[in-house]
Parts: structure tokens; sequence; C-alpha cells
């Protein structure tokens, strides 16, 4: 962490440099504890804002506007179906089969049936896709986000997420395309793709944000928190389990209680929350601690066993 | 002497019941208030070709009639100050929580203006019927990519529940412009932040609508 952190900073100051007149409008901001190298990530937004506003912005609302809809959905499929391998690996080594499978699965049936995942066939078939990179897979195992990082043309990220990013590098499929002209090609129109989806977005963000630095950065933090503890997905885990027990409470003929009992000895609650405990227990020593609550809180809504036992 | 106590137990209920009727009658639970809603809006915006041709102002008159009802524009404020809002006058309390929700509500508008084919669909809602800070989970599908998270916190109040924070994507808008409000304030106190706000509700409101495509 420290000799990345030191990396960083050396490459910061050369880039500060170059970027100049960019140091200015960053000023003396005070530091934020999330946001520790602050000035190099103001430089960098700067350099992206220029990059984004000369070339990749123009050419994603040219393409919006152009491009045939059809070819459009064609082409964000297409690469959507790529990471879809490397996305079910992640989920795999989080343990979470049944997203790993998914993602396989998905993978399997849009390369071949869906024309090399040009028609996403898996999607209306209940197939949902679940994005797992291998930053949230090193979260999930408890390595701390560290410091915000806005890397040049990549966009917001965390130093561990950078630090995982020549793994997602190898596994995204396409860098193994052995011509070159044929995989830049690709490369850029993936980031034209993405680029568009996002234009009403980064509008709206436009509109809202009274300084777009921090507004960005507080953002995507918290996404990216969210997706590393999977806070939606451990709260359907313990929505479910809490329909089970809801449903066998009702076959039992037990009125539901209206404040859970404690002390409730069914193994059945808790092995089924575990899996969304864990990552939530592990992460907290790197993320921001304000967030690890909630994932913890939903599952395990006691059942009521002690009360069939006494009937 | 049970039945009796039981007697009075209910009739005691009973009046204070009656008493309280109107204001039981606002008492909708939270998912169902978040539900009518948002169908509402979303209704409105599908049946009104000015609204999706970007008409601005008859978007804002839909938030500020449909939506702004139902939130708690002062706590979202006074969350997202932090600790400085006890350091403001009521004065000012008043005039950061216009501005901080007039830009809400242009913001909030340009992406009503965006709703085309977009569904929402509602998570199970679970809470302890004595809640009274209870969170509302839904997702925004969309014809291509993946879903969008779009949480609500509401919590009860005199009138009833009212929304005070939004999740998009999972970031909560209060937090997203805490750290914004502070280094306004620490640059040019509440009143600095109260112009930012308002300056840039004065250029929002002279812009036409971008979505209109």
């Amino acid at each position: 962490m420290t000799l990345r952190n030191a990396s960083g900073r050396s490459r910061a100051s050369g880039l500060v440099v170059a970027a100049g007149a960019a140091l200015l409008l960053s000023g003396c901001a005070t530091t934020n504890p999330k946001d520790p190298f602050e000035k190099f990530n103001r430089a960098m937004f700067t350099f992206n804002d220029a990059v984004d506003r000369a070339a990749l912005k123009p050419a994603a609302t040219a393409y919006k506007k152009v491009t045939p809809g059809f070819v459009q959905t064609g082409v964000h499929n297409f690469f959507g179906n790529l990471t879809d391998l490397w996305s079910s690996l992640n989920n795999f080594a989080q343990f979470k089969g049944q997203d790993g499978f998914s993602d396989l699965t998905r993978f399997a049936v849009n390369s071949t049936l869906g024309l090399a995942g040009v028609l996403d066939i898996a999607s209306p078939a209940g197939l949902r896709k679940h994005n797992e990179d291998l930053g949230q897979t090193l979260g999930y195992w408890g390595v701390p986000s560290g410091p915000y990082l806005m890397l040049p043309i990549l966009g917001p990220s965390t130093v561990r997420d950078t630090a995982a990013l020549p793994g997602d590098w190898w596994g995204d499929l396409w860098t193994h395309v052995d011509d070159i002209p044929w995989r830049n090609s690709g490369i850029a129109l993936r980031a034209v793709d993405q680029r568009a989806s996002v234009l009403d977005a980064s509008t709206l963000l436009d509109e809202a944000a009274l300084d777009r630095y921090e507004f960005l950065r507080d953002g995507f933090l918290q996404r990216r928190q969210s997706q590393v503890l999977d806070t939606d997905k451990a709260q359907q885990r313990a929505d479910k389990v809490q329909e089970r027990i809801d449903k066998v409470q009702e076959k039992l003929g037990v009125k539901k209680p209206e404040t859970p009992n404690d002390g409730a000895d069914d193994a059945a609650a808790p092995a089924e929350a575990a899996p969304a405990d864990a990552p939530a227990g592990a992460a907290p020593a790197g993320t921001v601690p304000t967030e690890a609550a909630p994932p913890n809180n939903p599952p395990v809504p006691s059942p009521a066993t002690p009360a069939p036992v006494t009937q | 002497m049970k039945p009796i106590a039981q007697l009075i137990m209910t009739a005691a209920v009973a009046i204070s019941a009656s008493v309280l009727a109107p204001a039981a009658m606002a008492q909708e639970t939270p998912d169902a208030l978040v539900k009518r809603v948002s169908n509402d809006v979303i209704d409105a915006v599908k049946a009104d070709k000015d609204i999706q041709g970007g008409n601005r102002q008859k978007i804002i008159d839909l938030v500020n009639s449909k939506i702004l009802p139902y939130v708690d524009t002062q706590k979202m404020t006074s969350q997202a100050a932090g600790r400085f809002w006890r350091q403001a006058t009521p004065e000012q309390q008043k005039q950061l929580t216009t501005e901080f929700s007039t830009l809400l509500v242009y913001t909030y508008s340009g992406a009503l203006s965006q709703i085309k084919n977009e569904t929402i669909e509602f998570k199970p809602f679970r809470a302890d019927p004595s809640a009274t800070d209870v969170e509302v989970r839904s997702q925004v599908n969309l014809t291509r990519g993946e879903p969008i998270t779009l949480n609500y916190r509401l919590s009860k109040g005199a009138q009833g529940w009212k929304i005070y924070d939004l999740n998009v994507l999972g970031a909560w808008l209060v937090q997203t412009y805490t750290s914004t409000f502070t280094s306004e304030i620490n640059k040019g106190g509440i009143d600095g932040l109260i112009k930012k706000l308002h300056d840039r509700n004065q250029q929002l409101a002279s812009k036409p609508l971008a979505a209109a495509k």
C-alpha cells in the first residue's frame, strides 16, 4: 500500500507539473481523508474533462445520433458478453456460485445462439447480468479500497481497483485479440459505446453538481462500496429467508410475531444469511464504516421456532 | 374485573382513534406512498408530449405539485449541511432549504424528462409497524442495460411519511452533497453556499432542457 502510494505520488507530481494551469483550479482544498491525492486527482479530472470535451463526448454524441439503434444494441451486447466470462470467475472467487453459473450460462448461450454475443438472448430468459471485477473480489476478501484515484482516461477508481486493473485487463477477452489494429479499434468503439450510454447521466451531473469533481467522487465511492458489499443482494437474500420463514410459520399455523424472538436456535436462517454477512464483516477494515452497518442488520430476522415446539 | 378493564381500554382506544382520525387518514404506509407518487408521476410524464419534448416549466410544475408535498426538504437540507446547520440562523436555514430544493427540482426534472419505456419495480417492503424511519427499495428497469437501483429513505413526522433521501445506483443523494456543502461553507460561509446554489438555479432556469431527444 505505502509503496503504491509513494509511486502514485511521484507520478502525481510529474503530472501535476504537466497539467500546470489545472493546479490553480484545485486551490487549497481541505484534505478529505478519502482523497489524500486530491491535487493530483483534480488535475487528472481536468485533463480527462478536456479529452472528453474534445473527443469522446462529440464522438459518443455523433455515434448515438447516426448509428441505428439495433447496431448500438448489438455493439453494447457484444462487448458486454465478453465481460461475462471474467465476471463469472469473479463471482466464483467470491463464493457466489449461483451468480457465477448464471454469468457462465449467459456467456455460453449468448456466444453461440446469440451470434457471438450480438444478441442478448439470456437476459429475456431471466439470466441477469452480474458485473463483478477483480477489484470487487479483492474487496470481498477484505482488501481495503485505499484512497480515491482519478485515472487518466479511465476515470474514477481507487488504489485497490487500480492495482486490480492488470488482472481485469487480462480477464477482458478483447485484449487477447492478436491483430493490433482490430484490437485498438475495438477498444475505441467500446469506449464510445460506454460514453454514449452515460450521455444523459453526465448532463445531469453537470446540472446537479456545484463541484463536479466532488460530486463524482462522493457518488462513485458510495456506489463502488455498495457494489463490493453487495448491499442489494444481501437484502434480497434476507428477504428470501424471511419469506421462507413466513411460509413455514403459515404452514404450522403460528401467528407471525410482531417483534422477532431472539435466542431461536433455528439453523436454517443464520446459515443462509452467513454468506451475506461474511464479506460485510471483512470489508469494514478498509471501507468507510458508515455503510458497513446495513448489510449486517437485514439478515437473521429470528424465526419463532420455539412456538411450534410448545404446541 | 378483567372484562371491565378491557372495556375501558377499548373505549380509550376508540376515543383516541376518533380524535386522531384526521392524522390517521394521512397514515398511508411508506411503500404505498412511494409507489403511488412514482406511478402518478410516470403516468403524467408518459401522457404529456410537452414534457417529453422538454418543456421545463411543465415538468417543474409537475414535480412541485406531485412530488414536493411528500419530500421533507428541510430534513434533507439539514442533513446535507451537517454540523453547519445549527450554526445557521433560521433565515439562512430557510434560504438554504429553498435554494437546495430548487436545485433538486431542476435536476430531478431533467431526469424525469428522459423517461420513456422504463418501468419501476418495487422490492418487498418489510418494516416494523412502529418504525419511524424506513427505506423503500425499487429499481428502474431499462430497455437496455442493467437495472438502476432507486431507494428512498422516509421518516414519519406530524404530517405522515415524507421522503428525505434518495439512493441512485448505490449512492445516497444527501451524502453526495455533504462534502460539497462543507467545502463551500469553508470557502464562503453559509451565505456563500446559498449564493452559489442561487446562481446555479438562475443558470438552470434560463437554460433549455437538454433531454429533448
